[in-house]
C-alpha cells in the first residue's frame, strides 16, 4: 500500500513546529520517528493533510538526569533507551522494556514520546510511565503545561494532547537508591504487540515498599496504573501473600476483551501471573541482585 | 507537490524532485533504479527494505524520501563497489546464507551495523539484531554462520588496512 | 576473503552457489525490478465483503483522476470472453467479479495508470454498490441444507459440495476394525494457512499490438504449463506467448496458480498497446492468492493390544474457498492425502474426502508439500501419538513396532502407492542417538514429580514426491514429466536447460552438478537456464519437490545421451572400437590403457571440427523424463519443549532432524532446504494462521497478524543423515524440499502433547499459541 498525498514540513526549531502546528490545527500531524505513522499511512488509515517532521529539531533527542528528574526528549529513539547504561542501572523497567518494543531496526527510530502520543493500548512504554509516575510536559505556542501519565491516556488511540501541542519532555522522579522495577511482556513474536504486559516499579525502604507503581498493558481500552495493587503494597512487606494479594488485585484491574490473543480469562491470569513475577525481579533488583 | 531533496547514496549526491509521500524505498529503486533494496510487506515487518541511513539500519518502507534530505544512504550496490565483496558478502555465500536471496541485502546490511557496534557477538546476539529481518528459506541457521564467519574475518584482516576499507564504508 | 574451494562439483560436494554471485550484490532480476519503457502500473479495487451482489459499479470518478488510463471490469472483460477463467482443479473462477463476490478481498475492478501510486488513489475511488448476503466461512456450514449457495451462477449447482473422494478398501479396512484389540481416534483441524514467500506475486505484461506478441515476466514457478494455459484461456496462439520467469523470491507453492490479476494485467496490455505492470502488495498476497490446508481430518486406527496397526479410516473435509482452485494432479481431489499410512506397515486403509465452497479466497496450494501430503503426514504422526499415550507405550516404540521394514520395500501400501525404498529404523535410532533421547526421558520424569512440563515429540515421516508418472499424474491435462536440454559447445562449456524454475532451490548449482557427474565437465563450465519458454524445452515446473526427481532424471539422461555420443568420438580420436573405450569423470581411455585418453573438452571439440565419418555434428540432446514412479524420502524429527504453566508459552528447547532424501547431490544446499523447511512447520506449528471472522473477514491480512518465525524464535536445529538412494532414479536422488516441511509440525504438536498428554489432554490444533495451551492445561487444572 502506498500513502494518499500529503504537505510536508520539516522545521528546524521547536518554535517554528509550534508555529505550524497553530496554524495548521486538525489538518497538522507531527511525525517523529514514524515507525507507527508511516505504515498507518500507507494503508491509509490516517490521511492527514499535514505532516510536521521533528526529526531535523536534534537537540529533542536527550536523556538526562537532572535535580531528581530523568527527562526524555521527543526525539529520544528506542534504540537508545535500550544501550543506556543509566537506564540500565537505575531505571530497570525502562531498560527492560526497550529491546523488547517492536524489532531492532524500527528501535532504531521510533521514539519514546511518539510511541506515548500514538496511544496504542497495546503500546509498551504508556504502561511503563504509568508504573513509574511520570509527567508529560505538553507545549504549544501558547505555553506549555504538565499532565500526570494517568491523566494522559483517554482512550485507545487517544489523549488528551491537543493538536496544537507537542509532547516535549517526560519526566519521571529519579530513581533513588532501593528501587527496582521490571517489564514483563508476552507476545508472539519478536515484533508483535503484547498480548498482555505488565510494568513494575518499587521503591523499597528498609525492607518496606514506600511506593510501588504497577502499569498493564493491552488489557483495556488503553494503558492502564493497576492502582488498587499500588496501595496494597505500600507499606507492605513484600511476602508471598503480599505479592498473591496485590497481583489479584492487578489482575482484577485489567478489563481484556477476547480476540485471537487469547480468552478474558487467560489475559487476566497472564497479568497475575506477570506481577507476581514482576514484583519479585523488581523487588530481587532494588536489594542490588538481578 | 514536488520538493527537492538531495541525499548522499553509496557516497553520490543526487538531487531529485519527489512528491512527500514517496517512499524511500521507492526512490531508490524507481528513481534512482537500485533495485537491490526490496520490498516484502507493507507494515514495517519484514526488513527486506533495510538500508542503513547514517550508518543505521532503517526500514525504507517507513521513512519518506524527503526525510533522507542531508543524509547518508548506503544499500546493497556499495558494499562492493570497490569491486571487492565485503566480507559479509563473501560469508553468506560461503556459509550459504542465501536461497532466493530477497531478504538477502537487508540481511546484509543490518549484519554490517551489527558487527560495527559489536565486532565479535554471540549467536544471540546476531538472532537478535536479525529479528527485524525476516527469512523465508534459510531458517536462519547458516545466516547466522556467515555472520559469525564474517566477523572473524574483518576481525583478522583489521590489521590490514586495505581488506579493512570495504567494512568501513557506511 | 574465504578461499574458493577447488571442488569440480561431482554428486555429493558442497560446492558454492553459483546464483549466489548476483543476489549479494543486489544484482538478481525480480520481477519488481524489471521496467520497460512506457510502462504502466496496475492497482486492483478489491471486495471489502465476503459474499455480495454487485448492484452496480461507477468508475467515474476513478476515470478523472489524472494519470489514469483505464479502469478495467468484469463487464469489460466478459465482452472479451474474460470475465471467468479455468482453474487447476477443472473449475472456474471469477477474473473480475460480474455478478456477485464471493471472498473478501476478490478482484472487482483495476485502474491502469502511468504511475503505482496514481493507480493505487484511483483504485480507492471505485464505487461499488453491494446487496450484502450471509457469509459461509466453514465447510461444516457450508453443507447444511439451508446454507446460502455460493456458486449460483454453476450449471447444476445445487450445494456448495465440490467434490466426493476415496481411496483404499473399504470393507478390508472395516474388516480390519472388526478385529482390532483398541481403536484410538483422533478429530483435529489443518488450519488455512499461507506460503509467504517473501516477494509477493506479479506481473509484467507486454503485448506488441502490431505483431501480437505476448511477453509475460511472471512470477511463475511452472512458466510453461502457464503459458499453456494463457494460450487457452486468453486465446492466444501459443507460438506468439513467451513467459519468462525471472530470479523469484520464494514460491513454496504460492507462484503456481494463474491469478486474476496476471490475466487482467495481459488484456490490459492487449488493449492498450503498452507494458502493465501488476505487483501485490503484502495484504492482498495474504487475502486473495494461495492459501493452503483447511483440512478437517477426523482418523481412527485399529490396533491390537501389543501396538500393532491395524487399519486406518481417514474422514475429510476440506475447505476449498470460493472457488475450487486447488494445485493438484486431476485425478486425486484431495491430492496425495492417502499417502497417510505414512512409515507404518498397515495392512487395510481407506479414505473418504469432501469438499466445500466457503466464502473464503480460492486457492488450495502445495504450500512447501506435494499435495496434501503435509496433511496426512500430520493426521498419521499425531493419531500415533494419541495411541502411545492411550495405550502407556513409548512414543518411539511404537514407531519402530510398526514401522515398514527394510526388507519389505519396494512396498505396496494399502492405498496403492509404491514406495520405492527406505529404512526407517536407522533414521529413527539415529536420530534418538543424537538427541539422547532415554536421558531426556529420565528428566522429563523428574521434571513431572515437581510439576514441571517438559515434552519430547517424535515423528516419523515418508513422503511421496516427484510427480509424474505421466499416466496416473497431469496438471490440467498436461502430464507431469520434465525436460532438460543441454549443448555442449566446442571449447568443453556447457549449457543446460530445463523445464523447471527454480524460486530459490539453486538449481544453477545442482543442476549443473548432474552434468558434471555425469560428463566430467566442471560445474563452473556449466551454465543452467530456466524460465524463458522460448528458450527452455517442455516442463510442469517446481513445486511438490519434483525438480530433483523428474527434472535432475532428465539432466542424468540428458547427459548420458550425450556421453554416449562423446564415446563414438572418443573411439574416433583414439583410433579404437567404441567397445573397448572407458569414461571416467571427465576421461575417456582405451580399456587397459589409461594414459591414452581424450577428455570430454578434445571430444567436445571433435564434435565440431573432427567427426566420424557420417556422423551428426555438434554435441547436443533433449530428454523429457516420464518417471516410472515417484520417489519416498523419509527420516525422524524429534522435539524437546519446554512449557510455562502460568503462561503457557511453549519454548523449543531442541530439535534433531535426521532426514533420508536419497543421494544428496550439494549436500550443503540440501541442508539449506532442510533449516528452511523446518522453519516453516516450526511457524505453521505455532504461529502462521490466516483465520476468518463470522462475517468472512480475514483475519491474517498482514504481517502483524499473520506472523513468520524471526531468527529470534526460530529454534537450532540438530542435522543428521541416512542414505538409502531411490531404486528407479538415475542418480539416486529422491527431492528434499519438502519433508521437513511435511515431516515437522506433528513433531512439534506431538511434543507439547507429550508434556501434557499425562493430564489427559490428547490434542491442541495448530497454531498451538500460549493461550490455547493455557487453557487446555486450565481445564485439568494444571495451570498456574
Amino acid at each position: 500500500m502506498l500513502p494518499a498525498p500529503f504537505e510536508y514540513h520539516a522545521p528546524h526549531t521547536t518554535e517554528e513546529t509550534l508555529e505550524l502546528l497553530d496554524q495548521l490545527g486538525d489538518e497538522g500531524k507531527v511525525l517523529a520517528g514514524g515507525q507507527s505513522l508511516i505504515p498507518l499511512l500507507k494503508l491509509r488509515f490516517a490521511s492527514p493533510a499535514h505532516l510536521v517532521d521533528i526529526n531535523k529539531i536534534t537537540d529533542l533527542d536527550f536523556l538526562e538526569e537532572r535535580d531528581g528528574t530523568l527527562r526524555i526528549g521527543p526525539l529520544f529513539r528506542h534504540k537508545s533507551a535500550e544501550r543506556s547504561s543509566l537506564l540500565a542501572s537505575r531505571y530497570h523497567v525502562m531498560a527492560d522494556a526497550a529491546p523488547q518494543i517492536a524489532d531492532p531496526i524500527i528501535r532504531n527510530r521510533g521514539t519514546i514520546a511518539g510511541s506515548v502520543v500514538h496511544a496504542d493500548p497495546s503500546g509498551d512504554w504508556g504502561t511503563v510511565l504509568l508504573a513509574l509516575d511520570a509527567d508529560l510536559v505538553l507545549r504549544s505556542k501558547s505555553g506549555s503545561r504538565t499532565v500526570k501519565a494517568r491523566d494522559f491516556f483517554s482512550g485507545p488511540f487517544s489523549t488528551t494532547i491537543e493538536p496544537t501541542e507537542i509532547l516535549s519532555e517526560i519526566r519521571i522522579p529519579a530513581a533513588k537508591p532501593q528501587s527496582g522495577g521490571a517489564y514483563l511482556k508476552l507476545e508472539r513474536k519478536v515484533g508483535d504487540f503484547a498480548t498482555v504486559a505488565v510494568a513494575v516499579h518499587l521503591q523499597m525502604d528498609d525492607g518496606k515498599v514506600r511506593s510501588a507503581g504497577i502499569g498493564l498493558t493491552a488489557v483495556g481500552p488503553q494503558n492502564l496504573k493497576a492502582e488498587r495493587a499500588e496501595a496494597a503494597l505500600k507499606g507492605a512487606r513484600l511476602d508471598d501473600a503480599t505479592i498473591k494479594e496485590a497481583a489479584a488485585l492487578a489482575a482484577e484491574a485489567a478489563e481484556p476483551k477476547e480476540d485471537h490473543r487469547g480468552s478474558v480469562e487467560y489475559k487476566r491470569n497472564v497479568v497475575r501471573v506477570f506481577t507476581e513475577r514482576g514484583l519479585k525481579r523488581a523487588y530481587e533488583r532494588a536489594r542490588g541482585g538481578g | 507537490m514536488g520538493q527537492s531533496i538531495t541525499v548522499t547514496v553509496n557516497g553520490e549526491k543526487k538531487t531529485a524532485e519527489v512528491e512527500p509521500r514517496l517512499l524511500l524505498v521507492h526512490f531508490l529503486r524507481e528513481k534512482l533504479r537500485l533495485t537491490g533494496t526490496h520490498i516484502g510487506c507493507d507494515t514495517t515487518h519484514c526488513g527486506a527494505c533495510t538500508v542503513l541511513v547514517d550508518g543505521t539500519p532503517v526500514k525504507s518502507c517507513t521513512m519518506l524520501a524527503v526525510q533522507a534530505d542531508g543524509q547518508q544512504v548506503t544499500t546493497v550496490e556499495a558494499l562492493a563497489a570497490s569491486g571487492t565483496l565485503h566480507p559479509i558478502q563473501a560469508a553468506f555465500k560461503q556459509e550459504h546464507g542465501l536461497q532466493c536471496g530477497f531478504c538477502t541485502p537487508g540481511m546484509m546490511l543490518t549484519s554490517v551495523a551489527l558487527l560495527q557496534e559489536k565486532p565479535d557477538p554471540t549467536d544471540d546476539e546476531i538472532r537478535w539484531a536479525l529479528s527485524g529481518n525476516i527469512c523465508r528459506c534459510t531458517g536462519y541457521m547458516n545466516i547466522v554462520k556467515a555472520v559469525k564467519s564474517a566477523a572473524a574475518q574483518m576481525k583478522a584482516s583489521a590489521a590490514v588496512p586495505e581488506a579493512a576499507t570495504a567494512s568501513a564504508r557506511s | 576473503m574465504a578461499v574458493e574451494t577447488p571442488l569440480k562439483g561431482n554428486i555429493g560436494e558442497s560446492i558454492k552457489r553459483k546464483e549466489d554471485d548476483r543476489f549479494i550484490r543486489g544484482r538478481g532480476n525480480y520481477l519488481d525490478d524489471i521496467v520497460l519503457p512506457g510502462m504502466l502500473h496496475m492497482a486492483i479495487h478489491r471486495s471489502p465483503f465476503a459474499h455480495a451482489r454487485i448492484k452496480s459499479i461507477n468508475t467515474d470518478a476513478a476515470q478523472a483522476v489524472p494519470g489514469v488510463v483505464a479502469v478495467v471490469t468484469g463487464a469489460l472483460l466478459a465482452q472479451h470472453k474474460l470475465a471467468w477463467m479455468p482453474t487447476l482443479s477443472g473449475d472456474t473462477q471469477a477474473v473480475l467479479a460480474t455478478d456477485k463476490v464471493r471472498f473478501q478481498g476478490q478482484e472487482v475492478a483495476c485502474v491502469i495508470a502511468t504511475d503505482p501510486y496514481v493507480a493505487r488513489d484511483a483504485a480507492m475511488l471505485v464505487e461499488v454498490d453491494y446487496e450484502v448476503l450471509p457469509a459461509v466461512v466453514t465447510p461444516q456450514q457450508a453443507l447444511q441444507p439451508d446454507a446460502p449457495l455460493i456458486r449460483d451462477e454453476k450449471e447444476g449447482q445445487t450445494s456448495n459440495h465440490i467434490y466426493h473422494w476415496e481411496a483404499g478398501d473399504k470393507a478390508k479396512t472395516d474388516e480390519a476394525f472388526a478385529k482390532a484389540d483398541r481403536v484410538v481416534k483422533l478429530d483435529t483441524f489443518y488450519p488455512r494457512c499461507h506460503p509467504s514467500p517473501l516477494e509477493t506475486c506479479g506481473i509484467v505484461a507486454d503485448v506488441n499490438s502490431a505483431t501480437g506478441h505476448a511477453t509475460l515476466y511472471m512470477t511463475s514457478q511452472a512458466p510453461h504449463a502457464h503459458r499453456t494455459l494463457f494460450a487457452i484461456v486468453a486465446g492466444l496462439p501459443e507460438q506468439n506467448i513467451r513467459i519468462i520467469s525471472p530470479d523469484i523470491g520464494g514460491g513454496f507453492g504460492n507462484k503456481v496458480p494463474i491469478y486474476p490479476g496476471y490475466v487482467v494485467a495481459t488484456a490490459a496490455s492487449l488493449l492498450i498497446g503498452k507494458p502493465v505492470k501488476w505487483v501485490e502488495d503484502r495484504s492482498e498476497n495474504l487475502i486473495s492468492t494461495g492459501f493452503a490446508r483447511d483440512f478437517h481430518m477426523s482418523g481412527e486406527m485399529a490396533l491390537r493390544n501389543d501396538g500393532r496397526i491395524l487399519g486406518l479410516r481417514v474422514k475429510l473435509l476440506s475447505d476449498n474457498g470460493a472457488f475450487y482452485a486447488d494445485a493438484q494432479p486431476t485425478k486425486f481431489k484431495a491430492g496425495l492425502f492417502h499417502i497417510v499410512t505414512g512409515s507404518y506397515d498397515v495392512a487395510a486403509a481407506h479414505v473418504e474426502a469432501d469438499g466445500a465452497y466457503t466464502n473464503k479466497a480460492p486457492g488450495g496450494v502445495a504450500y512447501r508439500c506435494s499435495f496434501r501430503v503435509t496433511e496426512a503426514s500430520y493426521l498419521i504422526e499425531r493419531l500415533v501419538e494419541s495411541a502411545a499415550l492411550e495405550m502407556n507405550l513409548d512414543p518411539a516404540d511404537i514407531r519402530l513396532k510398526n514401522f515398514i521394514q527394510p526388507e519389505q520395500f519396494p512396498y505396496m501400501s494399502a492405498t496403492g502407492f509404491e514406495y520405492d525404498s527406505g529404512n526407517y529404523p536407522k533414521a529413527m535410532q539415529l536420530a534418538l542417538d543424537k538427541l539422547g533421547y532415554k536421558e531426556l526421558r529420565k528428566e522429563q520424569a523428574e521434571k513431572r514429580k515437581k510439576g514441571e512440563l517438559m515434552g519430547i515429540g517424535v515423528a516419523s515421516f515418508t513422503e511421496v514426491v516427484g510427480a509424474g508418472p505421466g499416466k496416473h499424474y497431469d496438471i490440467a491435462g498436461l502430464r507431469m514429466f520434465d525436460s532438460a536440454e543441454l549443448r555442449v559447445h566446442p571449447t568443453g562449456k556447457a549449457i543446460l536447460k530445463l523445464g523447471v524454475k527454480s524460486q530459490g532451490q539453486g538449481h544453477e548449482t545442482t543442476f549443473a552438478q548432474i552434468v558434471t557427474e555425469e560428463l566430467g565437465i566442471p560445474a563452473a563450465d556449466i551454465e543452467v537456464q530456466e524460465g524463458d519458454t522460448d528458450n527452455t524445452p517442455y516442463g510442469l515446473g517446481t513445486y511438490a519437490s519434483r525438480s530433483t526427481p523428474v527434472g535432475g532424471a532428465a539432466t542424468a539422461m540428458v547427459s548420458r545421451k550425450l556421453r554416449d555420443k562423446a564415446k563414438k568420438i572418443a573411439a574416433h580420436l583414439l583410433e579404437a572400437s567404441e567397445a573397448d573405450i572407458e569414461f571416467d569423470h571427465g576421461k575417456f581411455f582405451v580399456r587397459g590403457s589409461p594414459s591414452k585418453s581424450k577428455t570430454i573438452q578434445d571430444v567436445a571439440f571433435a564434435a565440431y571440427t573432427n567427426l566420424p565419418d557420417g556422423m551428426e555434428a555438434g554435441l547436443e540432446g533433449v530428454t523429457y523424463y516420464d518417471p516410472p514412479n515417484m520417489t519416498y524420502p523419509f527420516g525422524t524429527y524429534l522435539v524437546v519443549v519446554d512449557i510455562d504453566r502460568g503462561t503457557g508459552q511453549v519454548k523449543v528447547r531442541r530439535m534433531v532432524a535426521v532426514d533420508d532424501c536419497g543421494v544428496r547431490i550439494n549436500p550443503m544446499v540440501v541442508e539449506g532446504q532442510l533449516h528452511g523447511g523446518l522453519t516453516e512447520g516450526f511457524g505453521i506449528a505455532f504461529m502462521q494462521l490466516i483465520t476468518f471472522d463470522e462475517e468472512g473477514n480475514c483475519l491474517g491480512s498482514n504481517f502483524t497478524d499473520y506472523l513468520l518465525p524471526t531468527s529470534w524464535e526460530t529454534p537450532k536445529f540438530e542435522m543428521g543423515e541416512t542414505v538409502t538412494p531411490s531404486p528407479h532414479h538415475p542418480i539416486g536422488a529422491k527431492g528434499v524440499g519438502e519433508s521437513a516441511t511435511v515431516g515437522s509440525p506433528a513433531a512439534f504438536v506431538n511434543a507439547v502433547i507429550d508434556a501434557v498428554g499425562h493430564l489427559g489432554i490428547r490434542n491442541i490444533d495448530m497454531p498451538v499459541t500460549s493461550d490455547k495451551v493455557w487453557a487446555a492445561l486450565s481445564e485439568k487444572g494444571a495451570a498456574e
